[in-house]
């Protein structure tokens, strides 16, 4: 029987790698990836609740935080498309356009 | 015991992946990394007994939106990539923090109890509870199922709607 602690701290580590990587990484598709290792840290930690607590919330919740990755992950790659069709680059550092 | 090792490799498996997909120069091998990454997640969700979430992380996220990332990669050729910096120029002191609240989240968690870990197997349906995650999913959680239906429609919108070429251009 594996203890719920175990599970607790992979979707910790794994979240922090995911926080790690959004801050310091350029390039925007790394940082989109890096979101959907946050994502799935919680889920992860969600499915672990809900078996060990007996509730199948955290499954439902689950689902829906699927259904919010593939809505996110399509937006977020069209605006990723706009911005390299603009400026040509994939860097963050370089999309300041709303600076003065 | 066999149920630990398997946790085991699936948590390493899972964490180094995690790391070479965060720190690779090429962002198709982060795709490729990423693949691998779901995989094993999909197998820690088997573990939990939830077989039809294992199953939707495959199918959802790796088949659909890992293959999406693949595509606007490949589309938009980021040759620039393997010669400018990967990181910005704090990342050492970002991911000494990183580490520090990683191992401050481990040792908390460490240190603390949960209800239900002293070793009792909680599963008391028979079947694989599939059918119990459906009955709720379309019953008790039939309205916000309809709008994560509508949160999809927007985000199909959302995408053709900016992704298209201007057609004065």
């Amino acid at each position: 029987m594996i203890p719920l602690s175990w599970y607790v701290i992979l979707s910790a580590l794994l979240f922090t790698i995911g926080v790690v990587g959004v801050l310091t990484r350029r390039n925007v598709f790394i940082i989109l990836m890096s979101i959907e290792l946050m994502l799935n840290a919680a889920n992860i930690n969600m499915i672990a609740f809900s078996h060990y607590l007996q509730n199948l919330t955290g499954q439902i919740f689950v689902v829906f935080v699927i259904t919010v990755a593939a809505a996110e992950a399509a937006v977020a790659l069209a605006l990723i498309i706009l911005l390299v069709r603009n400026r040509g680059v994939v860097y963050v550092d370089e999309f300041n356009i709303l600076k003065g | 015991m066999i149920n630990q090792l398997v946790f085991a490799y699936f948590a390493v498996v899972i964490l180094f992946s995690a790391i070479m997909t965060i720190s690779r120069r090429n962002p198709i091998h982060s795709v490729l990394f990423m693949l691998l990454l779901f995989f094993h997640i999909a197998g820690v969700f088997v573990l939990l007994n939830a077989e039809f979430l294992a199953a939707v992380q495959l199918i959802v996220y790796a088949g659909a939106i890992l293959i999406l990332y693949l595509f606007v990669v490949m589309l938009l050729q980021v040759d620039r990539e393997t010669k400018s910096s990967r990181a910005n120029r704090f990342w050492p002191w970002l991911t000494a923090f990183g580490v520090i609240i990683a191992t401050e989240i481990a040792l908390l968690v460490l240190r603390g109890s949960f209800p239900g870990e002293n070793g009792v197997m909680m599963r008391t349906m028979p079947g694989t509870g599939v059918k119990e995650l459906g009955i709720e999913l379309y019953s008790k959680y039939l309205v916000p199922f309809e709008i994560a239906s509508v949160l999809l429609l927007v985000g199909l919108i959302g995408a053709v709607l900016l992704a298209k070429k201007d057609a004065k251009e």
